[in-house]
């Protein structure tokens, strides 16, 4: 395997974990603040149809981007309804959005471009392109770092360096503002935020709007800079993925980057490899693909310390005398 | 009287539909003083602090914060007016730290740095003025108990409070712990703040207030001077008739060993262990009573007693060993035993509180010759059963058709009671039994217990109510951190010896007293 080889896989590694990161980090507000939400999937799934069909239709990939989060915006409404204002089932709400999402984007595609559930391609140059960054040219030839920067860290979409730039900004809004601590207080013990007289319910609002903002945002990537177009059910479990890293990651922003990265990694070598043989055992390409779920599995059956879910995580506040 | 009162009500009503928790509450509040609310459960006290507090709004009345009229529609609006309250279950976040707590809601701009920076030094100020010490870095779930309330208290300092509410502030403190927070009181009244303490404890009532009002059936019955009542005729006010305090019992003729238990060692799911070594009898006719704070392994006792907990070591009933792992070690074959359980948490294990009394009663006994024969139930016996109980004991109301949460605390627990008694167990495993109860059933109650020891019964009663354990027990056994301390007759004993025991205090008479009882 040579180095070219290598600085692929990790540059496909990074297109594949923008998504994860964004849907995650969408989760991790959502979940910090008490609520559960299983419908990342969903969000994303409408946010790329919305996106990629008003990229298309506008000509404009950054309207289209507002559209796909508008969409998702909604979605993450319904759920905060449902679960916030009306105090319903989380997971039932969550996975109701997702059953929603699904069919309401192939019905709507059908009808709009008839072209079996799918959106037009959207042409190269509509979609988001391909940031180069400075000097990156005249870097390559450095050997081992000129081929990292040019090749692996500059090439990418405005949405995935804004992925990546949430990370931090996440980790500085949840622990250094006066929002990030009553918003981990919310999911902790919405009690102790109502009688220090601050609104549980406008915070938890808040924060599924946040989410539902970047699950926007990951739909769009995924639309319209991953690929050129919305297909049916195009998020392939993703949304899922990002909730295993979210445990993965301890609800934490930086480890979350770390999990994604991974989640990402596995998913680029079993997109590029298939079938690895080492030496007689052949690895077929599906474990790479469960190897996520699995690792998941092994973080919440405790073998790599404990994960802690925020203590009022999926329970709607009743407020006691 | 022309001086201001720091916090008036007039007239206050509050109803929930059919019911009036509130009716017409005037009371008036000097500043500078404590004053006690006393009142039995669902006398209307949570109701009056919790419009108080913003939670709800008076149906009609007036509040008067320093001769103001005020209006607390929240508890942002409460705050505001310098109203704090300190729950009975604190409004904590586990995993944040004190400093995080206390600036909460309360941060000066929205970023956290100065405002923690801010709160560090108001925080080693109230430290030293009130006796209030913290480590402002520690997290709340690594605090004591007595630690997390002062905690409450300083995030009402904080937002400078002048008026501090406490809702049954030492349900959970060690002795020693309520003699520091009483100190931080009086503390705090020296400086000018209005303390209004809300209790069931006549004792607390009159050791530390100034005044002290009486609730009873949402009214307020009467506000006196604590000097010149006394704890006899305040419960006659909150019950409406006399009360006996103390509890009429003869000795204890205590016969042959019914519970035996030695070296029993208890971990629980997380891996802690819970029991460490006890070893414990109790006689026929006698009622042991274990003291302790909560969380100090009782429960787990109670739980491996009662047949749902796995234990190692040795449990003998009537010399019988009892299997403490296998299929018999659940609560069909305990009872088979003759053992009877009054569950400490009657919510969740003594009563379905969304099925009917009746069935509540049969639930356990489910299974003899007298409910029915085999796979259908003899429904009307039960009823019949359930009915002739309830008068017995006195269940108000007498209709067996009720759902159990519609009773309340005082009949719940009667409902437990007689249908774990009727059975004429010769152990009966007694887990709190006065929590939440009124103090007019809590007479009846004892009483009970006390005719089941004179019928020759075995009585292992855990409370954390040390009055109770004191005048109900014959034998008392001080438990703390899954060790017996030692133990103490009542009658050579004191609360002060029993305080330091229950905080794991031992001197050399008690280590020599374990080294018995470990054999």
């Amino acid at each position: 395997m040579d180095l070219n080889t290598i600085i692929q896989v990790l540059d496909s590694s990074i297109r594949l974990s923008t998504p994860l990161l964004l849907a995650c980090l969408a989760g991790l507000f959502s979940e910090r603040a008490g609520i559960f939400d299983i419908g990342l999937e969903g969000k994303m799934l409408i946010a790329a149809f919305f996106s990629a069909a008003i990229t298309f239709t506008s000509g404009n990939v950054w309207l289209g981007l507002l559209a796909g989060i508008g969409a998702s915006l909604a979605l993450s409404a319904i759920h905060g309804l449902a679960s916030i204002t009306f105090r319903g089932n989380q997971l039932i709400s969550g996975v109701a959005l997702n059953f929603l999402a699904s069919g309401l984007t192939v019905l709507i595609a059908q009808n709009w471009f008839k072209q079996g559930g799918r959106t037009p391609t959207i042409p190269e140059e509509q979609r988001f392109q391909e940031i180069t960054l400075p000097f990156a040219d005249a870097l390559r030839d450095i050997p081992l770092l000129g081929p990292i920067y040019s090749d692996l860290l500059s090439g990418h979409s405005a949405l995935a360096y804004i992925a990546f730039a949430m990370v931090p900004l996440t980790w500085w809004v949840l622990f250094r503002t006066r929002f990030g601590l009553r918003l981990r207080a919310v999911g902790e013990a919405p009690d102790a935020v109502d009688t220090a007289g601050v609104s549980v319910v406008g915070l938890r609002f808040a924060a599924v709007a946040i989410c539902g903002v970047l699950c926007g945002v990951a739909g769009a990537y995924l639309a319209t800079s991953l690929q050129a177009g919305f297909v049916k059910e195009m998020t392939a479990g993703r949304g899922y993925i990002a909730l295993a890293a979210l445990i993965f990651a301890k609800w934490r922003p930086w480890y979350a980057l770390i999990a994604c990265l991974l989640f990402g990694f596995l998913q680029a070598v079993a997109l590029r490899f298939q079938n690895i043989d080492l030496g007689g055992i052949v690895i077929p390409v599906q474990a790479m693909e469960a190897l996520p779920y699995i690792l998941t599995v092994v973080i919440l059956a405790g073998f790599v310390g404990k994960a802690i879910p925020p203590r009022a995580g999926g329970e709607p506040y009743v407020k006691e005398r | 009287m022309t001086e201001t009162a720091a916090i008036e009500l007039k007239g206050v009503s509050k109803a929930f539909g059919p019911v009036q928790a509130n009716k017409d509450i005037s009371i008036r509040v000097m500043p500078g003083t404590i004053h006690g609310i006393i009142g039995e459960n669902g006398a209307g006290k949570s109701t009056l602090m919790s419009i108080l507090y913003g939670f709800y709004k008076a149906d009609s009345g007036e509040i008067l914060i320093n001769g103001k009229p005020t209006e607390i529609p929240d508890s942002q609006a409460a705050i505001a007016a310098g109203i704090g309250m300190v729950f009975q279950h604190f409004k904590l976040v586990q995993n944040f730290s004190v400093l995080e707590n206390v600036i909460l809601g309360a941060e000066d701009g929205p970023m956290l740095q100065p405002s923690l920076r801010k709160a560090r030094g108001v925080l080693k100020h109230l430290a030293e003025e009130y006796e209030l010490q913290v480590d402002p870095d520690a997290l709340i779930e690594d605090l004591s108990v007595g630690h997390q309330q002062r905690v409450e208290i300083l995030k009402a300092l904080y937002r400078e409070a002048d008026i501090l509410i406490l809702d049954e502030p030492t349900g959970v403190l060690t002795p020693a712990e309520a003699d520091h927070l009483f100190r931080i009181l009086k503390g705090l009244r020296e400086e000018g703040k209005t303390i209004i303490l809300i209790t069931h404890k006549l004792r607390e009532i009159m050791e530390i207030t100034d005044t002290v009002s009486v609730m009873r059936r949402g009214e307020m019955t009467a506000t006196v001077k604590t000097s010149e009542t006394s704890p006899e005729e305040l419960a006659e006010l909150m019950v409406g008739r006399k009360v006996l305090l103390r509890v009429d019992k003869a000795p204890a003729n205590p016969g042959k060993p019914v519970l035996e238990v030695e070296n029993l060692h208890h971990i629980d799911e997380a891996g802690v262990e819970r029991l460490k070594g006890i070893s414990l009898n109790v006689r026929a006719g006698e009622i042991v009573g274990i003291a302790g704070v909560s969380g100090n392994g009782q429960s787990e006792l109670m739980r491996v007693l009662g047949g749902y907990g796995h234990a190692t070591g040795s449990i003998r009933v009537n010399g019988e060993e009892l299997d403490l792992t296998g299929k018999h070690s659940d609560g069909q074959s305990r009872r088979a035993r003759g053992i009877g359980h009054v569950p400490e948490d009657r919510h969740h294990e003594g009563l379905i509180l969304d099925y009917s009394a009746w069935e509540n009663m049969v639930f356990g006994y489910h299974r003899g010759p007298e409910t029915g024969s085999g796979v259908l139930m003899d429904n009307k016996a039960i009823k019949a059963e359930a009915q002739a109980k309830m008068d017995r004991f006195d269940v108000r109301p007498p209709n067996p058709w009720l759902s159990a949460k519609n009773f309340s605390g005082g009949n719940q627990q009667k409902i437990v009671l007689a249908r774990e008694i009727e059975r004429n167990p010769d152990l009966l495993l007694i887990g709190q039994p006065t929590r939440g109860v009124d103090i007019g059933a809590i007479e009846f109650i004892h009483q009970q217990i006390v005719q089941l020891r004179d019928a020759g019964k075995a009585i292992l009663l855990v409370s954390v109510e040390l009055d109770e354990i004191m005048s109900l027990s014959d034998r008392i056994a001080v438990m703390f951190d899954g060790e017996i301390m030692g133990e103490r007759l009542p009658a050579e004993t004191n609360q002060t010896e029993l305080g330091l025991l229950m905080a794991g205090v031992t001197d050399t008479n008690v280590a020599q007293t374990k080294e018995q009882t470990n054999g």
